[in-house]
């Protein structure tokens, strides 16, 4: 579904991503960690077509980016730390402004079952000002699931929620994850990237330092498996 | 480090004579104008100073477009350069302009089309740096200031135009209209040589300095690029 | 507490990965109309922006009422000018604000993602921009009217003053965009701006101030002229280089 090839990156002088490799089969949920500035919102910001590549190949779901970037936009959802939403619309009016971005047909019905999957059905009509950060941040997963899209990108969702409403995204990064979506979330929450994720991919330096699913781990736990791939790195 | 080209060097120092040159052209050899007086002997080096800056300034648009079409910094780094050297010179020939224009025209500034589009020049090259200070990732610095030259390239002919339309209109600006109140005047063939000579003479001088500041620049990246290596 | 019964149907029971290939393309027109569609219902509800722009033109006016001792006399020779510097100042309040909140809540990240071309947003944010330019001035005009006893409903006058807003903003927008990507971004968008716009506000002044001391259209027509090919030239401009200025 995702097809990395010698991706580099460079910010002028500076280089960011340095030759990474990275592949991900349809259906699969890969928690992308590693330590700050190793790269993993830049390569996520890359994957989301919002940052050109400066060198290498980028593939998801068929298609080149940057060359076929509309194509690759209309089959992603992203989430990221930020809400993406206005602040003085409702989450109605948010959902139908970019159900209209991106051009879906019978908005109306299609809003109402996001809305329905994210709880927010009651609160529709309220202004996102008014909602608390759980809710920005389930109505931001509203938003990048409106258009159904085959791969889902959630950049550090968990930044800045209680318990309470991460174990509520939880529940929704499940049922976005078990419609057989591709996901790649990046996290620096190891115990719940553990839980939720069929493969762990390291990023460090600039590229995939160490990869392990389930089976690979074992008995050893990912914080374990994390340190290693950093020291060897 | 490459060192720093012959052909370099030895445009430096033919940039000072011809310098030297043109000043004792200017200031000995040229005859007296009869009406201006020795006051019209800023006039070569005035007109030969925009002239370097409208080079400037031509080579800033394009490097601009070049470099939004490649996406080479060094095309950034020239963009950058010209941008300096022509703020630098259309300074310059904004204050031997108006030398020129307190005794002549008896005012330190007029609004002609010239003089004020070259000020206006001097406005969009401030908020060019400006810009470019505001941002820390070089590609964006680069890809905005690439932008902008080009919208001020743009504009800035068109604000010409309306500032020569807004004077046609409005003639009211210099006292009487007659072309010796204006500042005209017959060039003897002395003047004409002092003339072509100082256009000659800057036009090296920009050549020289501009390839100094790319140089500047290209060492300025290297610099950077060591410091990045040291705290890997 | 109490969970949702969560599901998520998808959009439509019969789409298989085969059928995902055909999704939809986005309709260009109706992505520009979608953009501005939300400034404007958001703004509609906030109101900040627009009382910010409106209450700051309405001092600009009183400011210059003391500063230029409006009486009859030279009221008539400036009121073209006092008009614009005006809408100048109030359009740079309006412009930041509006890509403020862009950039501000990651706004600009969500429009990007859009599977439309980049320009489109450029066109919805040019829109919503210009609406609210001409709402303040269609407010300031009978003010200022009203204040110095003076008509400025005159048809050449608003087909001025719309002439001068398209190109006012259309360079603004490409600018604003600019200018909150800088650390330096509450006062660079004027700086950018004024000098880049000149010609707009030249050839506005003296349109406008042709109109209201009823010259004769020989002599505004050159104005007229330039105007619309300022505007046409940097709307082409403008969409040509957007994308530059929002991409990574």
């Amino acid at each position: 579904m995702i097809e990395v090839r010698k991706l580099v990156k460079r910010f002028g002088l500076k280089t960011v991503l340095r030759g990474m490799d990275f592949h991900v089969e349809p259906g699969e949920f890969v928690a992308l960690i590693g330590p700050n500035g190793a790269g993993k919102t830049t390569f996520l910001r890359i994957l989301a077509s919002l940052a050109r590549p400066s060198m290498g190949e980028v593939q998801i779901a068929g298609f080149q980016l940057p060359a076929q970037a509309a194509a690759v936009r209309r089959r992603l959802g992203v989430v990221s730390h930020q809400p993406l939403l206005y602040a003085d619309l409702t989450a109605e009016e948010n959902l139908t402004f970019y159900a209209r971005m991106y051009g879906l047909h019978n908005i109306e019905k299609r809003i109402a079952a996001v809305l329905e999957m994210i709880g927010l059905t009651n609160r529709r009509r309220d202004l996102v000002r008014t909602y608390s950060r759980g809710m920005q941040q389930r109505l931001a997963i509203g938003r990048a699931v409106l258009h159904d899209p085959e791969v889902m990108l959630f950049d550090e969702p968990y930044t800045g929620l209680d318990q309470d409403a991460s174990a509520m995204l939880d529940d929704v990064l499940r049922t976005v994850a078990a419609r057989g979506r591709t996901v790649v979330m990046t996290s620096h929450d190891l115990a719940r990237a553990e839980d939720l994720a069929t493969r762990f991919d390291v990023l460090s330096r600039g590229v995939i330092a160490a990869s392990a699913t389930h089976e690979d781990l074992g008995k050893d736990n990912l914080l374990s498996f994390y340190k290693k791939a950093l020291a060897g790195s | 480090m490459q060192p720093k080209p012959r052909f370099l060097s030895v445009l430096d120092i033919v940039s000072v004579i011809l310098l030297a040159v043109a000043t004792y052209l200017a200031l000995v050899y040229a005859p007296t104008e009869k009406v201006m007086g020795e006051v019209q002997r800023v006039f070569y080096f005035h007109v030969a100073a925009a002239w370097v800056g409208l080079l400037g300034f031509v080579a800033a648009g394009v490097t601009g477009i070049i470099y939004l079409r490649t996406q080479n910094l060094k095309w950034d780094i020239i963009e950058q350069a010209a941008v300096e050297i022509s703020l630098v010179f259309f300074f310059i020939a904004i204050v031997l302009g108006s030398i020129w224009a307190r005794p002549i025209w008896n005012t330190w500034w007029t609004w002609d089309p010239r003089l004020t589009t070259a000020a206006i020049v001097e406005m969009i090259y401030l908020a060019y740096l400006m810009l470019r200070q505001g941002i820390e990732d070089p590609d964006r610095r680069a890809r905005f200031g690439a932008v902008y030259t080009l919208v001020g390239a743009v504009s800035v002919p068109i604000t010409f135009l309306s500032i020569r339309l807004f004077r046609t209109i409005h003639p009211v600006v210099i006292g009487s209209a007659s072309a010796a109140a204006e500042g005209g005047f017959n060039m003897t063939s002395g003047m004409k040589t002092a003339f072509f000579f100082a256009l000659f003479a800057f036009t090296v001088i920009f050549a020289d300095l501009f390839w100094n500041r790319i140089r500047l620049g290209y060492l300025a990246q290297r610099v950077e690029q060591l410091k990045l290596k040291v705290m890997q | 507490m109490s969970k949702p019964q969560i599901t998520d149907p998808g959009l439509s029971t019969a789409e298989t990965p085969a059928a995902a290939d055909q999704r939809p393309a986005t309709n260009y027109l109706r992505a520009i109309g979608a953009v501005a569609w939300k400034d404007l219902a958001a703004e509609l509800r906030s109101r900040e922006l627009l009382s910010a722009m409106l209450v700051f033109a309405l001092l600009v006016i009183l400011i210059f009422n003391f500063a230029l001792e409006l009486d009859v006399k030279t009221r008539t020779s400036v009121t073209a000018g006092v008009l614009w510097v005006t809408f100048a100042f109030a359009g740079t309040l309006g412009l930041n604000r509006s890509m403020a909140i862009e950039k501000d809540r990651g706004c600009l990240d969500g429009l990007l993602l859009a599977p439309v071309d980049r320009s489109a947003i450029y066109f919805g944010k040019v829109i919503s921009n210009l609406v609210f330019m001409l709402i303040v001035e269609i407010i300031v005009l009978p003010a200022y009217s009203v204040l110095y006893n003076t008509n400025l409903f005159q048809p050449g006058l608003m087909g001025v003053i719309l002439l001068g807003s398209v190109g006012y903003t259309a360079v603004g927008t490409l600018l604003s965009t600019m200018s909150v990507q800088a650390r330096t971004r509450d006062v660079l968008l004027p700086i950018l701006l004024f000098p880049v716009v000149l010609p707009i506000l030249i050839a506005a002044v003296k349109a406008s101030s042709g109109f209201l001391q009823g010259a004769e259209m020989t002599a505004i027509m050159p104005w007229l002229n330039l105007l619309i090919g300022y505007d046409v030239i940097f709307t082409a401009i403008a969409f040509m280089v957007f994308d530059y200025v929002v991409e990574e």
